[in-house]
């Protein structure tokens, strides 16, 4: 990597040095260090660096008279300040004479970070993000979202469009159909993609947890806060804050979580600091938003907020076709974990698995497919292995040849859906000709 | 050869809950690991006016103590319970040689208590164990890495260190791999 950005430190004292020397090259930078400023002015001649730090005190020729004589060298040179406390007005005085900034030893390591990156963005933008694209090789790592069926290909679809927008996105779906999978894949082709994503999961939290969880707080913001927190607004800086049962926030989280999407800015609990944030929020529900709007229980003005864009994940029930594949990625996912050999479902557990309504989707199947693994032997699952759940109730076991169970379920899905042939040709997951064939074929009759 | 990983566990978490930690050495460094006792006399690298231990001192005990026996290409990762910094930061998690034999990891600032929420053992359990291999992979020679996912990626506050995952991402495996057959 050519394109490191490099670094001097410049201080008399060789603990200092040492350790920031350390730190950087720990942190992947191209550091140097020199004990006196005319060591420093030496080593510059011969290389000019992106940043040099500077210790303001200093015997011989101090950090000011330093920056002067830096600044012949290299006028657009980037200088950050270290200090101690009682120095703090001499750094103040560097900054009006162009210094970038000044930190105060003992400095925070996420504040030393910070205005380093700052620093170095301010003055090589290009290089920062060359060495981000170095860094990571793939960005949109596979994700477990399976299917090949038309719902799920017009999903990767609206994904890959979605993506590439700054929208604020709403994942709507039943629990279990993977909606924090698909806020992911959205972040992951995004071009946020460099910065985390970050999960809050407002259903499982109480408000004032919620809030420190929100926020972050300040040492001594309650009884046992001794060290500060970083709220996920702070982590998610730069990147996509993924709420999740965004319907159970309550009234007040709601006021405070709007006016931070407005104005982009918030104050950590027991704090006055005002913090700025960007992030892409992207939030899902399995709840009837536009009920609880109506009922007063959530905010009209947060509701249009984050529903701009809405994606609607199918249950599992009605993209039956996708079944067989999971069921196989689940097993070859867990035969590797589990270190056994088992290569698939053996011809009875795959119909099984096929017919069961799968109320708790993606979830429950993955759960039951890790059971039978557990339970299974090589080399493959059989009907037994699978939990007992599936041969009660909606998934009650049909027994027969293919025919028999097409034809059966076939005038379930239709009794269902009243004989309305789209929505019945839709759940099938085939077309409307298709369904007729088959309504021919087995010599169904409406009821009348 | 790639030696073995030693766990000098000087932390008062027992053993049993370092399970995991030593799993996930062996599996990301394809090392064997050992995990031991460890009482390090802290008295002499505490720092009264700043009511923390020098980290650095710390290393410095455990090549003292240790380097004189054991193979060179051994790794020594020392786990203390109290609060660690170096003279210009306020704090740290840990520390490594870069390239070099040991690391400590204080699990100090790993608790949930420490911010006021509730105590949450497979939380501490997992920051402790995403720290070692993180400090570990600085002892081959890894430097900090932007993938959000890669447990080198650098971390100052623990809520990023819960964001991250506890395996190297392909770039990072790549080089060590690189950096381990030298
Ligand atoms: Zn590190
Ligand atoms: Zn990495």
């Amino acid at each position: 990597m050519t394109n490191t950005p490099s670094i001097l430190v410049v201080d008399d004292e060789k603990v200092v040095r040492d350790s920031l020397t350390k730190w950087f090259l720990q942190d992947g930078y191209d550091v140097e260090s020199a004990d006196s400023g005319a060591e420093a002015l030496k080593r510059l001649q011969v290389r000019k660096r992106d940043l040099i730090l500077l210790d303001i005190k200093m015997p011989g020729m101090d950090g000011m008279e330093l920056q002067q004589r830096v600044k012949e060298i290299d006028s657009g040179a980037t200088i950050i300040f270290i200090t101690a406390h009682a120095t703090i007005d001499s750094a103040v005085q560097a900054l009006k004479q162009g210094a970038f900034d000044y930190v105060t030893k003992p400095v925070d390591p996420d504040y030393l970070s910070h205005v380093v990156a700052n620093a170095l963005r301010q003055r090589t933008l290009a290089i920062e993000n060359e060495r981000m694209r170095d860094s990571i090789t793939s960005a949109s790592r596979a994700e477990e979202i399976v299917g090949e069926s038309p719902q799920m290909k017009k999903l990767f679809e609206l994904i890959d469009t979605v993506a590439k927008t700054d929208t604020t996105v709403m994942i709507r779906g039943e629990s279990g159909t993977g909606k924090e999978l698909v806020a992911r894949a959205i972040h992951a082709n995004s071009n946020r993609r460099f910065f985390p994503v970050v999960p809050v999961n407002c259903g499982g939290l109480a408000e004032g947890l919620l809030e420190s969880e929100l926020f972050g707080h300040e040492r001594g913001a309650f009884t046992g806060a001794h060290y500060r927190r970083k709220g996920k607004l702070e982590l998610a800086d730069g990147g996509t804050l993924f709420l999740d049962e965004v319907g159970n926030i309550s009234a007040k989280t709601q006021m405070d979580l709007l006016r931070v999407l407005e104005t982009k800015q918030f104050t950590r609990v027991g704090g006055n600091d005002v913090l700025r944030t960007d992030f892409r929020v992207v939030c899902a529900t399995n709840s009837d938003l536009e009920q609880a709007v109506k009922q007063g229980t959530f905010r009209e003005d947060l509701y249009y907020r984050l529903n701009v864009f809405s994606i609607v994940l199918p249950p599992l029930r009605e993209r039956r076709s996708d079944i067989p594949l999971l069921a196989n990625y689940f097993v070859k996912k867990y035969a590797l974990q589990m270190n056994k050999a088992v290569t698939g479902l053996a011809p009875d557990a795959m119909e099984q698995v096929v017919q069961y309504s799968w109320p708790g989707n993606v979830r429950e199947l993955e759960n039951a497919i890790e059971r039978a693994m557990v339970l299974g032997t090589p080399p493959m699952l059989k009907a037994s292995d699978l939990p007992f759940q599936m041969t009660n109730e909606r998934g009650r076991i049909r027994t027969g040849t293919l025919a028999d169970i097409e034809r059966a379920y076939v005038t379930e899905v239709l009794e269902r859906n009243r004989w309305n042939i789209s929505r019945s040709a839709e759940e099938l997951d085939i077309d409307r000709v298709t369904l007729y064939h088959k309504i021919d074929k087995y010599g169904l009759k409406k009821p009348s | 050869m790639s030696g073995t990983i030693h766990v000098l566990n000087g932390s008062g978490v027992d053993t049993g809950a370092l399970g995991a930690t030593v799993r996930r050495l062996h599996e990301v460094f394809h090392a064997a690991v050992e995990l031991h006792p460890f009482q390090p006399d802290l008295t002499r690298v505490f720092d009264p006016s700043r009511s923390q231990y020098h980290s650095s001192g710390v290393l410095k005990q455990m090549l003292d103590d240790l380097s004189a026996h054991g193979n060179p290409a051994d790794k020594l990762i020392g786990l203390v319970d109290v609060d660690l910094f170096i003279p210009v930061l306020t704090f740290v998690y840990g520390e490594a040689q870069l390239k070099g034999r040991c690391a400590v990891v204080s699990t100090f600032r790993l608790r949930n208590e420490l911010y006021g929420l509730p105590p949450n053992e497979r939380i501490f359990r997992d920051r402790i164990e995403k720290e070692c291999v993180h400090e570990v992979g600085h002892t081959y020679g890894l430097v900090h890495c932007r993938d959000t996912e890669c447990v080198m990626r650098s971390s100052t506050y623990v809520e990023e260190i819960d964001l991250k995952g506890s395996l190297m991402c392909p770039a990072c495996d790549e080089k060590r791999r690189g950096l381990m057959s030298d």
